[in-house]
Formats: C-alpha cells, structure tokens, sequence
C-alpha cells in the first residue's frame, strides 16, 4: 500500500467519524427540541394515574438537562446499545438489519438497471443530439425528473396492479403469511413494481448527464482530430468517447445513493413495501425517536458509502490521477 | 510539379442569432482561391482568431454541420466531394492539429496514433509502422504507453507530426504547428515540416506566426479579414519587401523589427462589420474611390497573385 492509498484512507476515516458525530448529536437535539414526548408515545394514549406518569418519565430521563441526555445518548451509541423500537418493542438494531434488508435489495436492483437504461439512453441522445430520438429522450427525463416518484409510484400501481392486475397491490408478503413461510415468487412479484418505479426515477438524472458529457466530448478537440483521420460513427464514440463519458458517469450514479433513499422511502410506502423506508415514515409519524435516530444513522452511513465508492473510482480509476500516484512512489 | 489540391472561391460563414429572432451572417472566409502542389510548403498567413483553422476543417470536410460552404476544390484535378473527402482524410490528406489538447486524455498515445482499425494483421503491421516514425522522431517506446498529459510541448508535438505520417499521405495540412514551443523545438519542428516536403508532400502550414511562414514555405498566402489578398513567392519577403504587392503585405513585411520597423496606422476591422468594396480599403494608403465599393477580383501579376486596384510596384 502507498502513502496515497494511506492518506486517502486516514482522511476517510477522520471524515466518516466526524460525520457520524456530527449527525449522532445534531440529529438528536432536534427531535428533543420537537414535541415529541417519549412517555406519550410509549403509552399510546393509555389512562395512568400522575403518579405513574412521574415514574414513566423519571425512568425515561425526561427532566434531565440537554448535555446529559446527549452524553447518554453517545454513551450508548458507542457500546452498539440504540435502544429499544417503542413501536415493535425489540432492539432497534433488530429492527434495522431486517428491514434494511429489504431495502437494500430494492434500491441495488434498480441501482444497477437505472444506470444501465440511463448511461444507454444518454449516449444514443448524445450521439442523436437535436435529433427526433434525442428530443423523445430529453422529453422523457424532464417528464421523470419534475414528477414527484410517489405519483409515479402510485400511476406504475394503478396501470399493473389495479387495471392489468399483473402484480400484486403491495406488502412483502401475502395478506395472512409469515414472511418467512413466503415462496421467492410471491417476494419477488411484490418487489417488481417498486423496483421498476425506483429505476424509471433514478433513469433520469443518469441520462440527463450522460448526454451532456457526450456532447461536451463530441464536439471537444481531440474528437475533432479524430474525425480529420477518418474515424466516423460508432466506432469513434466507443474508441474515444464511452471512457471519457462512462467514468464521471459512474461517479454521479454512486453520489446519487442519497437520492436512492429518499426515492426508496416515498416508494415504499406507495407499495407499502417492507424496507427502510416504510419503516422511517412509521417511526416519525408514531413518535419512535430510538428508532427514528437509528435510521438517520445507517442512512448516512449508506449515502457515505455511495460518496465514498465515488471518490475511490476518481482517485484510482482515471489514469491522470493515478499517475500522480505513481509520481509519489518514486 | 503538379497540383495537388486547389481551392476555387471558397467561403466559409455561419448564422448566428443576435437578438431574439434576429439572424447575423458571419463570414469567416470569403472567396478563397489557392492551390497547393508536390513538393510544396504554401503558408496561409492570417491574424490570430480569423477562423484559419476553418480552412483545415473545410478541406478535410470537418466543419461543424451549421456552416454554411460555398465553392469548389479539387484533388488531382477531381472534383472534392464529401464522399472523396471521407476518404482521403486520414489517408491521402493528413492533418496535424495545434496541441496536445487534440489527444483524447484518457487514450494511450500508440493507441491514438495508429487509430481504428478492424482487421487484426492490419492493425499489426501499423503498428509496426507507429514504432518505426515514433523511432525517427526520437519518441522511445516508453512514450507508445504514455497518455497525453505526461507528453511534454515538443514531444506531444512529435507525436501528432507522426500520426499524421502513417497512412503515407500526400497533402498535410499543419494547423499553427510551433505556438506555444521553445525555440529549440520550433527550430525542429520547422527542420520536420521541410523534411516531409522533401520527401513530396504538398503541404499547407495555417499559422499566424510571419517567421515560421517565412522559414519554412515556398508560396505565402496572405489573409485579411477571411479574404486572400496576396499570394506570392516567400522569397519576395525580402530586401524592403519591393516586390511584395499589395499594400497590406508589404506595410507587415516592414513593421518587423529586423525591417523597418515601420508601422501603419489603422487596425483590422470586425470581421461583424467587414468593408464594402475593398476588405483593406479603410486603412490603405492607395485607395481610390473604386475602392470603397467594389471588392477587387484575384489578379495574376508575374508569379504573384493579389487582390487591388492599384497594386504597388518595385520602387515606391
């Protein structure tokens, strides 16, 4: 390993502790300055006595000052401990894996086909630009790039479930079945739709930026060099453009991992799908705050991935970059 | 001698919008008529910015798609269309671009050199070849790996002079080969130039820089605001320039310092409001009257070609 790949790990590091910290703590203070009442929550609006109350809210350290709150709540962190979900009443840990499980599964898949369908589609607008197929393709980003996903979520359910009757309506599994007893077939048929919604989303930004880039390249001076020695046509796009255009590409579709989760959010609960996302909107609106920090947690760690991923590829991928490295060695 | 490639009236302009709807011809050159023949060097000389490049572009039919191009040339007496330009480009007639910024920064130099080629054994035995100009060119076959940004000026300059070599081609057409470089690599890149027209290329060298034009061309052809106003020997840049006729060519032979270091008044107009009449006629110090309204023809003079009036003689 060399001093780049060190220093470049070391800075990661650094940056992903005081991010953590940084979302721990401030995350924290805003739900305490919201009105949540945790003893509320916990009791759902059952009767109790004031006595009961004063020993609910001594138990859940209501009165305690600002800075020990925090310093417990960073304590805990620490030792793995996020405490309890009010909701399902099992270690938020539990809780997360399982449906972040879900999610992951749902946001890689369409992930993986967005980036595709989109890198294809800006390329052949790229190539076409000002052309009918190029007008088409740029009509259809803006079309997904202005729509909120929720609406294209619940049109994608209207037309396959409800009219065509394709798919099913929702849920992970069928009404009545341990999720564990579910077929694969009966998981996956419930994961179609929200997948297609989330890659049909996640297309159009990848497209958008795609055509740009092989545009800009087109029409840049080494192209122009290229064509005066008789290269023409596809060959000269995949020889001396697709590298040029795949790679800052691949970058904004792993920065885009933060996009994904708010897509994923809004689209699982359209298709009331069991993941991460369904899960955050249940413990804002029902007052779960350990569950609820949880989440903020591992999303910020994902989206650090995705950024993360982003600026490895960057660093080591691009060969003027990597040169600079070598140039270090020496 | 024969003549390679000949350029009859060529003009070269785009649409622009100005304000809203509003539409601008610019014309960024008009009626050009040159040729160039084996063994040649013709030096298109023009001020920097005048869209020279264009010319390059034309020939090779590169231009972007909304310029417009009026006139005709020819290969070897046949008309050139874009079917034949197609063709030739890359193959019989050869360009070698302004700077290392021509190089696709993320594309091996060898690979860009010997450039895209389907069949396997073909592709070897240029690659051969690639190894054998690189070698004449002092590039080592460390530089076959390199990508462009570790070339330096002189040897990312080598490099584009060799691609433009491997295809055996005819006609080269040199966009500002020596900006940009010490003196040491103008000086061998000028040596390279004159080499290649030793061994029979006909070649058109576009630059804005007077020495190079004089250091290395047979033939100058002068430009001024997108119109050729003089084609002549380079040796008549030279003495007082008493043999260079128009009064545009003559009056920038003397400004050099080394000459008489004499300058006109005046500046080159926009090319957005180029004259009527005479494209020199608001700073030349001969015109007539005929001058401010109609565009003089190209006239043969000896070996000369110009554009005026009342071209200067020997003496003035």
């Amino acid at each position: 390993m060399n001093n780049k790949t060190k220093k470049f790990i070391r800075n990661k590091a650094i940056h992903f502790i005081v991010l953590m910290f940084a979302v721990a703590i401030f995350s924290f203070i805003l739900l305490e300055l919201s009105p949540i009442d945790p003893v509320n929550a916990y009791l759902k609006q059952a009767v109790v006595s004031p006595e009961q109350r004063l020993i609910l809210e001594q138990y859940w350290g209501v009165n305690q000052p600002l800075t020990t709150k925090v310093w417990g709540w960073l304590s805990n962190l620490l030792q793995g401990n996020l405490g309890n979900s009010l909701i399902y009443r099992v270690p938020v840990v539990d809780v997360i894996v399982e449906r972040f499980k879900a999610s992951f599964v749902l946001m890689i898949i369409s992930w993986i086909i967005s980036g595709f369908i989109g890198f294809g589609l800006g390329i052949v607008a790229g190539k076409n630009k000002g052309g009918w197929i190029d007008k088409i393709i740029k009509l259809y980003c803006y079309i997904l790039q202005s729509a909120p996903s929720f609406w294209i979520g619940l049109v994608i359910l209207i037309i396959f479930s409800v009219e065509l009757g394709w798919f099913p309506i929702g849920l992970g599994v069928p009404i009545g079945t341990v999720s564990t007893d579910a077929t694969i077939w009966q998981w996956i048929a419930r994961l179609v739709l929200p997948t297609l919604t989330l890659s049909l989303v996640g297309v159009a930004p990848i497209a958008m930026y795609t055509r740009n880039e092989l545009v800009n390249v087109l029409s840049s001076e080494y192209i122009l060099f290229a064509r005066a020695r008789g290269e023409s046509g596809w060959p000269l796009i995949e020889r001396q453009a697709l590298r040029n255009v795949l790679l800052p590409a691949l970058t904004l579709q792993f920065q885009n991992f933060s996009e994904l989760f708010g897509g994923a959010v809004l689209v699982e609960q359209v298709f009331s799908y069991p993941g991460i996302g369904q899960t955050a909107v249940a413990a804002g609106l029902q007052s779960d705050v350990p569950l609820l920090l949880g989440i903020v947690l591992i999303s910020a760690v994902f989206v650090f991935v995705g950024n993360l991923m982003a600026d490895i590829l960057y660093y080591f991928v691009d060969p003027r970059i990597r040169e600079n490295e070598n140039l270090d060695r020496n | 001698m024969s003549k390679l490639l000949e350029v009859d009236k060529l003009s070269i302009s785009f649409s622009q919008y100005v304000k809203g709807l509003e539409q601008r011809e610019l014309k960024v050159i008009s009626d050009l008529t040159m040729d160039v023949n084996d063994h040649e060097i013709l030096a298109v000389l023009g001020s920097s910015g005048s869209g020279k490049s264009l010319l390059a572009h034309a020939i090779l039919g590169i231009l972007p798609l909304n310029a417009k191009v009026s006139g005709s040339m020819k290969y070897k007496g046949e008309e050139l269309t874009e079917e034949l330009k197609e063709e030739l480009r890359g193959k019989k007639i050869s360009f070698i671009p302004q700077s290392v910024n021509n190089l696709n920064p993320l594309m091996k130099v060898k690979e860009q050199a010997i450039g895209y080629i389907e069949d396997e054994s073909e592709k070897e035995k240029i690659q051969k070849k690639q190894r054998e100009i690189f070698k004449q060119y002092d590039l080592s076959e460390e530089v076959d790996e390199m990508y462009p940004f570790q070339l330096s000026g002189g040897m990312a300059r080598k490099v584009l002079i060799s691609t433009a070599l491997l295809n055996d081609p005819e006609i080269i057409i040199a966009d500002e080969p020596t900006p940009g470089l010490d003196e040491k690599s103008v000086e061998e890149t000028i040596n390279n130039l004159v080499e290649l027209k030793e061994n029979g290329i006909g070649m058109i060298l576009i630059t804005h820089d007077i020495y190079t034009a004089i250091n290395t061309s047979d033939r100058i052809a002068i430009l001024y605001l997108g119109y050729v106003i003089e084609i002549t020997e380079t040796k008549n840049f030279s003495g007082h320039g008493e043999n260079l006729l128009h009064p545009y060519t003559r009056s920038l032979y003397q400004a050099l310092p080394e000459n008489d270091f004499k300058l006109t008044e005046g500046h080159q107009p926009s090319y957005l409001n180029i004259p009527k009449g005479c494209p020199y006629h608001e700073n030349c110090p001969n015109k007539t009257d005929k001058c401010d309204n109609i565009l003089p023809e190209l006239k043969t003079i000896g070996n000369t070609i110009v554009r005026c009036f009342n071209p200067l003689d020997g003496g003035d």
